[in-house]
């Protein structure tokens, strides 16, 4: 009896999609994933959305001298813009800077971030290369990585952070 | 200024509470009853006014109105103040001056507006809306086909997850309410109810997130849980009756109601549900204040219950004692405002204010109370509670709870987020109103 139940339920929910939705006038027009590709730029903590490619540090490291330590300082320490290695202890107080090393709970948001959004100046112009370089000396500025270890799809969500659990889910019943 | 003294006699409403506090209902009852109210506190009454003469600017016809009305030049000076004022390649934060406005909707060019990157010059006719991932079908949606939709119009507030940020400084900042807490404006936003897209697309039963990405240079993306977008989220292509403005968004952004501002995503250009958050730098580092001890809260998801002054506050110079209105805004996350206390003596004693109808769910609401002002030293506090039963906590209770900064911060800086304590205005004998810790 129980287990009929949500079968005949998930059957009426299915019933009302494939009749279309009465709350609109079904403007959506269809698009392949493939047409998406471009937009399709987030990378996933369990590495979804990887591309290809792969760097390490010694490649990253004239890259950013040559684009990142403008506003991030030489070696990462800050400048104009926040230092990313580095940094003290969270316990010294809740207004401790945050950078890669003490705080970043997953190594797929450096890489994330770096390809949408750096340069400042020039957003997702750099290759997927040389974003796994820049990756890679990041996380070898903040000692999580030894100088050799290439990034890559499969390497980079291996990589344990420091603070991976340095984390309190704030409204647990909210957040699925 | 000369002035005469007059007394009056009380009948039915007396003051509330300590230093000058009036019943809530005092205005609301109309001369007689405020001048009742009044009884026992020596008031002062301005002498009789000048002769009346022509004005100046009668004598001839004025300014023909334009096709898009501009305010008086005389309100000028009333501005959103900006981190940024050169414009700088950095992140530009503007700050809605609450002193100098009333009422609970944002006017459109006053409304707070934090851009990492500046606004992009979006053509509405080229921009699309991309829905995709775990849905049965991908879809695109442009602003031409989403203004077919049933539009809904509501009022909510949205606030920064940083706002009142200098309120973690260990020491007062010496600064006015649109400094300590002008990252937060009210509008009445006008879209689609997100639900309706989703259903269309078709929610794959494995989404539990929705990525939500705008088309700025940065590409800011936030993740939303997919109850969250099927409660009350929101397509908005309207803010007070007209179209975005382009630091809010334009031509379409998320709203994701009473949620930290940065999830409501501004330029939106892409929705992709997800079975996983995407931990974007702005949920992974920016928006998770650290705790004592060094444990950091994740998807701190809520602006929560809060309330301030706005009137008087700093810069609004005190004309002489007497009768004074005390108003100020509340609002909170878990739905309406159900009552809001205002102390004129440092938090010893509380009178109910006066909550302005219509009461809305996430959104201002404005509170006022009548506050005889004697002349002496007081300190003005509000405090509020909303339908869910949230109080907003002490000073000392946050400060237990979430600590304070370990220095005294920049006005500009953002030593952690999401203080939602009580603002306490210090008012001496000369009528100078200054933002102190009681």
């Amino acid at each position: 009896m129980r287990s009929t139940q949500p079968i005949l339920v998930l059957a009426a929910v299915l019933f009302v999609w494939t009749s279309s939705n009465a709350q609109g006038p079904n403007l959506g027009m269809p698009i392949n994933e493939q047409d998406i590709a471009a937009w399709d730029i987030d990378i996933l903590p369990d590495g979804t959305g990887l591309p290809l490619g792969q760097g390490t540090a010694e490649q990253g490291e004239s890259i950013y001298a040559q684009k990142c330590a403008v506003c991030h300082g030489v070696n990462a320490e800050g400048g104009i813009s926040p230092a990313l290695a580095g940094g003290e202890p969270l316990s010294n107080g809740i207004d401790t800077g945050k950078t890669i090393g003490n705080f970043w709970p997953y190594a797929t948001t450096i890489f994330d971030y770096t390809r949408r959004a750096m340069p400042w100046f020039a957003p997702r112009t750099l290759t997927d290369d040389e974003v796994y370089a820049l990756t890679a000396y990041l996380l070898v500025l903040n000692n999580i990585i030894d100088n050799e270890d290439v990034m890559n799809a499969d390497t980079l969500p291996e990589v344990q952070m420091p603070n991976r659990d340095g984390f309190i889910v704030r409204f647990p019943e909210r957040t699925p | 200024m000369k002035k005469q003294n007059s007394t009056r006699i009380w009948t039915d409403l007396g003051p509330a509470a300590e230093n000058g506090l009036f019943d809530r209902r005092a205005f609301f009852k109309g001369g007689s009853a405020l001048a009742a109210a009044m009884t026992g506190y020596t008031i002062a009454v301005p002498l009789q006014a000048q002769t009346l003469v022509d004005d100046p600017w009668s004598g001839s016809a004025g300014t023909p109105s334009g096709p898009y009305e501009t305010r008086s030049r005389f309100e000028n000076g009333v501005v959103r103040t900006m981190t940024n004022p050169n414009g700088e390649p950095r992140s530009q934060q503007s700050r809605t001056p609450h002193h100098m406005i009333d009422g609970t909707f944002t006017p459109n060019g006053l409304h707070f507006v934090i851009s990492r990157s500046g606004s992009p010059d979006i053509d509405p006719e080229q921009h699309r809306l991309v829905i995709h991932g775990l849905v049965k079908q991908p879809l695109v949606f442009t602003l031409e086909s989403l203004m077919r939709y049933p539009i809904v119009s509501r009022m909510h507030f949205v606030e920064c997850g940083g706002n009142s940020a200098p309120m973690w400084s260990p020491k007062p900042l010496d600064a006015d309410v649109q400094a300590l807490h002008g990252y937060v404006s009210c509008a009445e936003w006008s879209g689609v109810m997100l639900s309706t897209l989703l259903e269309e697309a078709g929610i794959e039963p494995t989404a539990k997130w929705l990525i939500a990405e705008g088309s700025d240079s940065l590409a800011l993306h936030r993740s939303v849980p997919i109850s969250k977008a099927l409660d009350d989220a929101m397509i908005v292509l309207y803010q007070n009756g007209e179209r975005l403005m382009p630091g809010n968004g334009y031509p379409m952004r998320l709203l994701v109601p009473g949620w930290e501002g940065n999830m409501n995503v501004k330029w939106l250009r892409r929705l992709e549900l997800v079975d996983q958050p995407a931990m974007s730098i702005y949920e992974a580092r920016t928006y998770a204040p650290i705790l004592p001890g060094g444990k950091a809260y994740q998807f701190y998801f809520l602006q929560e219950v809060k309330s301030f002054i706005t009137r008087p506050s700093p810069g609004l110079l005190m004309n002489g004692q007497g009768l004074y209105e005390i108003s100020g805004v509340a609002y909170s996350a878990n739905g309406r405002i159900s009552k809001v206390l205002v102390s004129a003596d440092g938090g010893q004693s509380w009178a109910q204010a006066a909550l302005q109808e219509p009461v809305l769910s996430k959104a201002f609401t404005r509170f006022r109370i009548p506050w005889q002002w004697d002349g002496g030293p007081a300190i003005l506090q509000s405090r509020a509670w909303d339908e869910a039963g949230h109080v907003q906590p002490t000073r000392s209770e946050i400060v237990a709870a979430r600590g304070e900064a370990s220095r005294v911060p920049n006005i500009n800086g953002f030593p952690s987020q999401h203080y939602n304590g009580p603002t306490s205005w210090k008012i001496d004998q000369a009528g100078e109103v200054k933002h102190v810790y009681a």
